[in-house]
């Protein structure tokens, strides 16, 4: 595990995606995988092909190596209709705007995809204006379905399985983040670039 | 090309379809899945020919009832000390056999084991997410859980050679495990993780296994989301650890007290609730020397199983 800080920053994250794409050009032998979270890399190596002195020693030379310019992140449109959520009204109570001022300040957020995390397509998605800011609710509400545009703190995500969640739902989507699509079965990549659009209930129940 | 098939009669929870296990694919949130006993499922498709990844049938305690409806088929059974029953007659817990139309296979809980794997000769039709048929429990993605009425088909099947089947003292349960500690053991006095028995509680799924025993605090509670693998120990706020296994969360915010040696947790996962176990650390360096040690044993078993 390489931890590059104990925050949730742009410039934390912006290392770990410096080394996730280092490793990526430059896999060394045993390598498994690496997972990209906020502030570290999970880099998982077979221990029958190397060790942890080599695998340190070739994460330190890609940390050291000048960054190489990353990928242009690609801007992803997902559509949301906040027309039936059901913790709208609550998130408004508790922020001190009206329900159009909450799905104004949703829509105007700079989102960006830091990690996926928890459950297959759970991407984390950070840039919630500061004014919904709110924390977890004290306890979890099950049966929330695939589909739900949750928030909580600085991070909203769209969920892909019915499950319980204490972030709040301020709204649902039809765009599909496990795609069904096998040469790409996932709509983002990590430090990828989200804008939600609004769509109508009838545009919704179209899919 | 011959083919045999089966419905289930009994399916128990948790029994599910499983094969190597949907690999790196962790960055988008996708654990491996696979058998809980990675080793005992490899065995169980060795033994009969096939491919060690091959996709089986993971039988938890709450037991499978197989009827052949058509065809002829061996199938193989590894991992724990299961109490099997085909066409009435016991037959050892790890074994080759051949099954006919019209009898049936019962695999149910026996003297010690949480999951045993059952592997036909021949190729088991089963849904796929990503290229692997291995379960995703919390999804269903995969070949799913089974259930009573259930069809089941196997293509290509094929006759092999009965036979008796060792199991290894190394597949056994394990009560004493090797854990590397970190990464965030400095928020903890590690001294009664690795001096007092914990037991594993009911809380026992294919995500992982909470464990009672001494209370392991710490205020490590703003940790931003990290990766977490299989063999993970996990502390919530309440200073209670858990294990996570094959079906595991990718990423968590709670603190990784230890890292359970990868090799052990196929044995640790044969324990039942209310078994005690224990951990010893190792540093990281002695558990690549065991990591390698452990796959030589195994490789020569198999050599000697396909011998």
């Amino acid at each position: 595990m390489v931890t590059f800080g104990d925050e949730i920053s742009e410039t934390i994250h912006a290392n770990v995606q410096h080394l996730d794409r280092a490793l990526a050009a430059a896999p060394f032998a045993g390598l498994i995988e690496a997972i990209p979270a906020y502030a570290s890399l999970l880099v998982d190596f077979d221990p029958v092909v190397t060790d942890h002195a080599t695998v340190t020693g070739h994460l330190r030379s890609l940390c050291d190596a000048p960054g190489t310019a990353g990928a242009t992140p690609v801007l992803h449109e997902v559509r949301v209709c906040y027309d039936t959520a059901r913790d709208l009204a609550e998130v408004a109570r508790r922020t001190g705007l009206s329900e159009d001022a909450v799905i104004a300040a949703h829509l105007a957020g700079d989102y960006r995809v830091f990690m996926y995390g928890f459950a297959p397509g759970y991407a984390y998605l950070g840039g919630v204006p500061a004014p919904l800011h709110l924390d977890r609710k004290p306890t979890p509400v099950r049966g929330v379905p695939a589909g739900s545009v949750i928030i909580a703190g600085s991070q909203c995500l769209v969920t892909t399985l019915t499950m319980p969640t204490g972030w709040w739902v301020i709204g649902h989507s039809p765009t599909r983040i496990l795609t069904g699509n096998s040469t790409r079965p996932f709509l983002f990549d990590v430090g990828d670039k989200v804008a939600f659009r609004r769509i109508s209930l009838a545009e919704f129940d179209n899919g | 090309m011959a083919e045999a098939r089966f419905v289930v009669r009994h399916a128990g929870a948790q029994v599910s379809v499983q094969d190597g296990g949907r690999k790196r694919q962790m960055r988008f949130g996708v654990p491996w899945s696979g058998p809980m006993d990675r080793k005992a499922l490899v065995m169980a498709n060795l033994a009969i020919g096939n491919a060690r990844d091959a996709a089986g049938i993971e039988v938890s305690v709450g037991g499978l009832v197989l009827d052949c409806v058509a065809g002829e088929m061996g199938f193989g059974v590894a991992g724990g000390g299961f109490a099997v029953d085909l066409a009435g007659q016991a037959m050892g817990s790890w074994a080759v056999a051949t099954i006919r139309a019209g009898q049936s296979l019962t695999l149910r809980a026996g003297p010690w084991g949480s999951w045993t794997y059952l592997s036909f000769a021949g190729v088991m039709l089963a849904e796929t997410w990503l290229g692997s048929a291995a379960t995703h429990a919390l999804s269903g993605f995969g070949g799913g859980l089974l259930t009573a009425g259930q069809k089941i088909t196997i293509a290509d099947a094929r006759i092999t050679p009965p036979r008796r089947l060792t199991c290894p003292v190394w597949a056994r349960a394990r009560h004493q495990c090797h854990v590397v500690l970190g990464p965030q053991d400095q928020y903890f006095d590690t001294t009664p993780l690795l001096t007092d028995p914990f037991h594993l509680t009911d809380a026992y799924d294919r995500m992982g296994v909470r464990l009672r025993g001494p209370l392991l605090p710490h205020d490590a509670l703003h940790i931003p989301s990290e990766p977490i693998l299989r063999g993970s120990v996990q502390v919530s706020g309440d200073g209670v650890a858990t294990v996570l296994l094959a079906d595991h969360q990718t990423t968590g915010g709670y603190p990784k007290i230890a890292t359970m040696l990868s090799d052990d947790v196929d044995g640790f996962v044969q324990l039942r609730p209310r078994d005690p176990v224990r951990f010893s650390a190792i540093s990281a360096e002695q558990a690549v020397q065991m990591a390698r040690f452990r796959a030589r044993v195994f490789a020569q078993y198999l050599a000697a199983m396909a011998g």
